[in-house]
């Protein structure tokens, strides 16, 4: 079983240049005064084993082109995932002639010719593994086994995964700039079913990662994924109330999340924001800090420049708990009258500095509280900052877990519940682009049985 | 033209592909211990118009195309695509495709040539793109503006998009399918922004569903989203905090309807169900709801998002009975769970594209009728929540508990609608929340042709509709607590 397509790196990056340059020559040709283009290529593979058995196979190859034209200020877009000849032709056609249809603009544009990350850093995102799908399906068995046997409740299973992937995506624009990133990307996962009398519980565990070196090992997925799924059963509603909120660390990042998208400049011009103006006031704590670092070596948030070409940079979000800076590309930047910060395409690594304090004395400074594991569906208003949601987790009293809950939900406001954090425990979920630790918010309303 | 002729044309024919060439990449897939394969071609074209700030902001298009190959031996599925439709890489996928299963000459099956089928389609085989023209399309979304700014002058912000999509599929199996769709669909958004006083709330309206432009521009349907969605948000100007605990809960007729979706549809799924991780798994026989209730699945219903003329297996779609009077009737199925389950096919198997292996999923979702006057309903409320919009929901199907988002709700105090409240999630669990439905309305109707549907990363549109029902308790998470 081999998968079916050869995945030549190098040869993949001269094709997708040769693109990009062609693509930018043929807009030019016919009357783009500015164009840019997007070209990627993946590769990889996945499996699925359940129950000891392989349950799916999938070969994955991708290559896409996505071209954006201007004629003085008017735009078009188009994209295919055909790379012939004759597809790309039409599509850099299909961009021009929508931007016949569009209207003036005058914030529309490339960022800045100055503004390009002419000479990026390597963030160290290419690790490419050679496994393939014999091995993959032996450690996927061995994951899902490790979880099964871990305890006697676990009764089923949806299946153990491992996944790899390996890509280039390039960038040109008509300043003459041209980014090139290649990158590659590994997960295990699985997902178990647990049972006794009080029914069914489903939870999953995952590690992921650029380098097949920094993934978790199959143990620890397996085993995680076992207790997870245990912890569930028996969970119950409780009545309606006030309470103090610790969001986990796997699920803490949406709240940031949240707060990045309500100092975005899309939100903010379009005043869909519930942190309108907030640029220089207290956004969160006054002990909190929350940085951007867009370079660390081989981190899943990592980007050299942004989706317009320009520059990334360390950069202070949050100091001292007031807001530093909105989160622009050159678009919104012009529609609020300010410069791009480089966040075209969004964040890149936003790191919330912790308080120093271990889970557990998160758990001990909360004392009696709600511990929020997983949140479901989508109850977050970013215009006005109203946020109920579902959750599942754990009733805790005295810094201890009592027992899992579920069927409640959590509410309040996102400007309250921000500048509402106490505490965030060092325990960094560093599986995402936003890293950060749990949670510990002051009051939010619990609604129940 | 018919749509296998159309399809044959756009997919087959610019690749020199013949009957013959894929009839012998199928046989050679049996050659394995393979029980079943299939082809999925593909080609799509799409366009979105985007205005805000009442100008033409963007524009774009875009077309892909490729084969989907999948072989299946037992529970298992090999699967590998093609972003071009060329007889090499269709050779390569087909061979990625078929090792999962062994080579071997037992259990061989004969492939018998194909059956070709032909449907009668539900919606016409027309390029929706080039129904109206350009400055037709423009002119929609101008009018919307324009319609949204002038009814309120609260109003300070109007978003709106029109999309269409042109799909054309062609399906061979090696049980003999050999069928083809011609998917048109279309959709338009409009969303305001109102502002008084410092407060700022949203309103969203759309629709559309497998048919041309023209739709929008006939019975003022464009002006109408344009004045619904200004409606809901100055509504939602007056919101106050919603109640927070559990409580009697009206849902209003059609888009609400996304409750069934969640609660019971997805647990209702041929994978979940065979694989026992269904709150609902083994259940069929049983009651999951009070005798009044009975809800379908129907792919059949012309013109709708949700509908198919076939599925993605080249299944004809049907309307399929979940629930009858309470009592739970059928799982959704495609052809691999139904076969591993001893069930058969119910038109349910979907894909997002070519590069994404098929699986059951819902069409149009909705309960049938009963026999209460909704005013009656509201009337029978001494103090609960009366909720007509909803944004998405989401469910666990293990543990059966679900979500969904009221985006427009009111309190109902003293048989009355009274305040309208700040959007709430509601949560619920799917095996007993239509136990506890008490009332149901005369009034069924089905949404505006906005749904979209995520199962394991694809997305498909999907339909959903109900009419006026009464559920005596369900948890309302808003921040009121008495």
């Amino acid at each position: 079983m081999n998968n079916p397509h050869n995945f030549d790196v190098v040869a993949e990056e001269k094709q997708l240049r040769e693109l990009v340059s062609d693509i930018l020559q043929q807009a030019k040709t016919l009357g783009a005064t500015q164009a840019e283009v997007g070209a990627a290529s993946d590769n990889g593979f996945s499996i699925n084993v359940r129950l000891g058995e392989v349950d799916t196979v999938e070969f994955q190859r991708d290559k896409s082109i996505g071209i954006t034209v201007y004629f003085g200020q008017r735009k078009g877009t188009a994209s295919s995932s055909d790379i012939s000849r004759e597809a790309i032709k039409q599509t850099v056609e299909a961009a021009c002639d929508i931007a016949k249809y569009t209207s003036e603009d005058p914030c529309n544009g490339l960022a800045e010719k100055e503004l390009m990350a002419f000479d990026y850093p390597d963030i160290d995102a290419y690790h490419p593994w050679s496994l393939d799908p014999i091995t993959a399906i032996e450690l996927a068995r061995q994951c899902e086994a490790i979880g099964m046997t871990f305890d006697k409740r676990i009764k089923n299973s949806e299946g153990s995964s491992v996944s790899t992937n390996q890509g280039i995506q390039l960038y040109g624009n008509s300043h003459g700039f041209i980014g090139k990133v290649a990158s590659t990307r590994h997960n295990f996962s699985c997902v178990l079913v647990a049972e006794d009398a009080s029914g069914m519980q489903r939870d999953y565990e995952f590690t992921t990662a650029r380098d097949p070196m920094d993934l978790w090992s199959i143990e620890e997925v397996g085993k995680k994924a076992a207790k997870r799924t245990v912890s569930r059963l028996q969970a119950r509603s409780i009545s309606t109330r006030n309470t103090p909120v610790i969001f986990a660390a796997e699920i803490a990042k949406s709240i940031f999340g949240s707060l990045v998208a309500a100092v975005s400049g899309g939100n903010l011009y379009r005043e869909t924001s519930f942190l309108l103006n907030s640029l220089d006031t207290q956004v969160v704590p006054a002990w909190m800090n929350i940085m951007e670092k867009p370079h660390i070596q081989k981190a899943l948030g990592s980007a050299a420049f942004d989706s317009e070409g320009v520059r990334t940079k360390e950069q202070s979000l949050v100091e001292k708990g007031v807001l530093q800076h909105y989160v622009l590309g050159s678009y919104s930047a012009r529609k609020l009258g300010m410069k791009t910060t480089g966040n075209a395409g969004g964040v890149n690594n936003l790191i919330v500095e912790n308080s120093n304090t271990t889970f557990q004395g998160l758990l001990k400074q909360m004392g009696t509280g709600l511990l929020v594991t997983e949140v479901i569906g989508h109850g977050v208003n970013i215009t006005t900052g109203d946020y109920s949601r579902g959750a599942v987790g754990f009733w805790v009293e005295n810094g201890e877990i009592l027992f899992p809950v579920e069927e409640i939900t959590i509410a309040g406001n996102l400007k309250d519940m921000l500048l509402g954090i106490q505490a965030v425990s060092n325990d960094v979920d560093v599986r995402s682009n936003i890293q950060t630790g749990s949670v510990l918010i002051n009051n939010m309303m619990l609604a129940g049985q | 033209m018919k749509n296998i002729d159309i399809a044959k044309n756009i997919l087959l024919n610019p690749a020199d592909l013949s009957e013959m060439q894929i009839q012998k990449i199928l046989t050679q897939m049996l050659g394995y211990q393979v029980d079943m394969a299939d082809l999925y071609f593909q080609a799509i074209q799409h366009e979105s118009w985007q205005l805000e700030d009442s100008i033409i902001k963007d524009g774009s298009y875009s077309i892909s195309r490729g084969v989907g190959v999948r072989a299946v031996s037992g529970e298992k599925s090999g699967f590998a695509y093609c972003d071009d439709i060329f007889l090499p890489s269709l050779e390569q996928a087909a061979g990625a495709a078929k090792s999962i299963a062994k080579q071997g000459n037992q259990k061989r099956i004969a492939f018998a040539g194909f059956n070709p089928m032909v449907t009668p389609a539900l919606y016409l085989p027309n390029n929706p793109l080039n129904s109206i023209s350009r400055a037709e399309k423009l002119s929609l979304l101008t009018l919307v503006d324009d319609v949204a700014r002038k009814s309120d002058s609260r109003i300070k912000q109007v978003n709106a998009s029109l999309s269409g999509v042109y799909e054309v599929i062609l399906i061979v199996n090696t049980d003999g399918t050999f069928a083809a769709d011609v998917r048109p669909l279309i959709r338009m958004n409009v969303e305001v922004l109102a502002e008084m006083n410092g407060r700022r709330e949203r309103g969203y309206a759309g629709g559309g569903g497998r048919f041309d432009y023209q739709y929008f521009q006939t019975n003022s349907q464009a002006e109408q989203y344009a004045k619904e969605a200004v409606r809901e948000a100055l509504v939602n100007l007056e919101a106050i905090e919603a109640p927070a605990g559990t409580m009697p809960v009206v849902l209003g007729p059609g888009w609400p309807g996304v409750l069934l979706h969640e609660a019971i549809g997805h647990g209702l799924e041929g994978d979940f169900n065979r694989k026992g991780s269904s709150a609902f798994s083994g259940r069929i026989g049983e009651r999951v709801a009070s005798p009044e209730c009975t809800v379908v699945d129907d792919g059949t219903l012309p013109g709708r998002r949700g509908s198919l003329t076939i599925d993605d297996e080249g299944t004809k779609t049907q309307c399929t009975v979940l629930i009858e009077n309470g009592i739970l009737k059928n799982y959704m199925q495609d052809k691999l769970n139904a076969k591993l389950m001893r069930m058969q096919p119910t038109g349910n198997a979907r894909r997002e594209s070519y590069a994404n292996l098929p699986m059951p999923r819902m069409t149009n979702t909705y309960m049938l009728n009963g026999n209460h006057d909704p005013a009656d309903i509201i009337r029978s409320v001494k103090k609960g929540l009366y909720a007509v919009n909803f944004g998405g929901g989401q469910v666990d199907i293990t543990s059966g508990k679900f979500v969904f988002s009221a985006s427009e709700a009111y309190l109902i105090e003293n048989g009355k609608i009274t305040a309208p409240v700040k959007g709430a999630t509601l949560i619920g669990n799917g095996p007993d929340v239509l136990t506890k439905v008490s009332m149901i309305g005369n009034d069924l109707k089905l949404d505006s042709g906005v749904g979209v549907c995520g199962k394991e990363g694809q997305s498909v549109p999907v339909g959903v509709g109900q009419p006026t029902l009464k559920i005596d308790s369900l948890t309302v998470g808003g921040t009121n607590h008495e």
